[in-house]
């Protein structure tokens, strides 16, 4: 990159503990202007700790921490004046209105009454509830509450946004409408930070991303080069029937390892995975085995994720 | 402290719009409660204690002789009120409390914002209930309004570490009992409808460790012009201690809930 790169979020060695648990163990990143940065990570990874020191809203126990070239430790309000935050819970007051929780949450900033009033506007328009602007929260549905939580988080006209799992629960609809407005948003030149545990949604928004995995820095890099450090260009699925047992596929895995870079057995099917998929489809069939089904695919940041976090489930 | 005041200020519209919805609902508790208590014990049981002479009352009629107790109780009971539910809604149910966070707001302007308002309700409820009870000729001089501000010292002293206590609960159970142990007989023996020298010693004393029976003192006091300076002196010290002490514990529960 030629041009003067200013990093907006600046980390060094940051941790941070709550009693005996240590939640983020010590991290490196950067976030630069104009960027969409995301944390990807199975819960309990250290996301959310990260976003709310990110955020000013929590002291780190170490490290070095600057958000807008600011420390949060002695100058919190002056960032979060210039920050928009959209929290994983929506903390809208369910009992104003919709655009009373644009026009209350401007004032929190200094912004007059009218600015408020006109900013509450643009913002309706712009997450399509202008109709719904006199309507009580409690009779929005989920995906509309996250418009309005994004659209509250816009009020101040941030330079840098926070979004802590904007889409978990909501329908594709809202989530690629979602998608859309947050892409506008990224083209009109603000700095997004996002976390979240659905690959795609990183896939689609994220320029670049951390894997995060127990408090640290798992990988980092664009979706496209997390997969070429981290996976192959393909993935050969293998399903040989519901009669075939766990046994059998390892068994199985054995005369098919030598054609693949990595192979993963799971209950149901074998994954190999390798640049070239059809060439190990062929090479399976010469061997004489017979794959009930066979799919080809590209590798996706999900097999990165997986490889990187494990697929034990973490509750 | 002038930024402490922008950022209070910055709240207004929030708590405005709060109380436009609210102010229906607050209207029976508010009012109603302390209207049949003046109306039993002041005009119901006084007719009765005043047939009996008024000697013991210090020369004022029973009405008289409660009204500024009552002034004092009801300031009490709205600002316990105000700082348990809604407190506890900011923190955990609606949470609204931590978007006000996100902003430039800081966790003690966000306590700050809260008192205002629970002033503004003690205050603007004391008053209509100061006015109704001047209408029933419980008044004994003009002095009676210095009830007013005494009522709010003593709903803030009350309110301010309930406030605090209320970051520590993880559900309203912990709230009845407050009303339970601590309004209902902080009110029955505060000294609002008799001295609380006619009780058994260890009550007494109960009753002078309970902000509300310095505040009833102070409120009589002042209100019947039968002021000792020194009391006055202790009244009012015990109950900025009880403000100044519960203020600063609501302020580190606020920040300890909000940011960690």
């Amino acid at each position: 990159m030629s041009e003067q790169r200013e990093s907006l979020v600046h980390v060094r060695g940051l941790r941070k503990s709550y009693g005996d648990f240590e939640a983020v163990r010590g991290i490196d990143l950067d976030v630069w202007r104009g960027e969409a940065f995301g944390f990807l990570g199975p819960n309990g990874a250290g996301k959310s700790s990260t976003m709310r020191m990110i955020g000013a809203v929590s002291p780190a126990s170490g490290g070095t921490l600057r958000i807008l070239g600011m420390d949060p430790a002695t100058e919190g309000p002056s960032i979060r004046a210039r920050l928009g935050v959209c929290p994983q819970d929506d903390t809208l007051d369910t009992e104003l209105t919709v655009r009373e929780n644009l026009t209350i949450y401007g004032r929190y900033f200094g912004l007059s009454r009218a600015e408020c009033r006109l900013r509450a506007d643009e913002l309706l328009e712009f997450v399509a509830l202008t109709e719904k602007a006199k309507v009580k929260v409690d009779e929005l549905s989920g995906g509309m509450k996250r418009r309005l939580t994004i659209a509250r988080s816009l009020v101040s006209k941030p330079d840098l946004l926070l979004l802590d799992e904007p889409t978990t629960g909501l329908d594709p609809q809202a989530r690629h409408l979602l998608w859309d407005k947050l892409f506008r948003l990224k083209q009109a030149g603000v700095t997004l930070i996002i976390t979240t545990h659905y690959m795609d949604e990183a896939e689609q928004l994220c320029d670049r991303l951390v894997v995060m995995d127990g408090g640290l820095i798992a990988a980092e890099g664009s979706p496209a080069q997390l997969i070429r450090d981290y996976s192959t260009r393909e993935v050969t699925e293998l399903r040989f029937g519901p009669d075939v047992m766990l046994a059998d596929h390892d068994a199985l895995a054995g005369k098919v390892e030598d054609l693949a870079q990595r192979i993963e057995v799971l209950p149901d099917r074998l994954l190999l995975y390798t640049d070239d998929g059809e060439h190990a489809v062929a090479a399976v069939h010469e061997r004489g085995l017979q794959p009930a089904a066979v799919l080809v695919r590209r590798s996706t940041l999900e097999d990165v994720f997986l490889r990187l976090t494990g697929r034990t489930l973490v509750d | 402290m002038a930024l402490a005041l922008e950022n209070g200020r910055r709240q207004f519209d929030y708590w405005l719009t709060v109380y436009k919805r609210t102010w229906k609902g607050t209207l029976v508790s508010s009012f109603l409660l302390p209207l049949l208590y003046l109306a039993a014990m002041g005009i119901g049981l006084g007719s009765f204690v005043d047939s009996n002479g008024t000697g013991a009352l210090g020369g004022v009629n029973y009405l008289q002789y409660i009204a500024p107790g009552l002034l004092a109780s009801t300031g009490l009971q709205i600002a316990v009120g105000e700082a348990t539910y809604p407190v506890m809604s900011g923190l955990k149910w609606q949470k609204f409390y931590y978007s006000m966070i996100a902003t430039p707001l800081r966790p003690a302007d966000v306590v700050y914002g809260q008192f205002a308002f629970i002033a503004f309700r003690v205050t603007s409820t004391c008053l209509v209930f100061l006015l109704v009870i001047a209408a029933f000729g419980g008044l004994e001089s003009p002095l009676g309004l210095l009830g007013l501000p005494v009522a709010l010292l003593v709903g803030m002293a009350a309110a301010a570490p309930v406030a605090a206590y209320a970051t520590k609960l993880d559900n309203d159970a912990g709230f009845a009992m407050i009303f339970r142990f601590g309004v209902v007989p902080a009110f029955l023996f505060s000294g609002a409808f008799f001295p609380v020298s006619q009780l058994p010693d260890w009550i007494e004393w109960l009753a002078y460790v309970s902000p509300l029976w310095h505040g009833v003192e102070l409120s009589r006091d002042l209100s019947l012009g039968t002021v000792e300076p020194w009391m006055t002196v202790l009244n009012l010290g015990y109950l900025l201690s009880w403000f100044g002490i519960g203020t600063w514990l609501a302020v580190r529960g606020f920040t300890r809930k909000l940011i960690g």
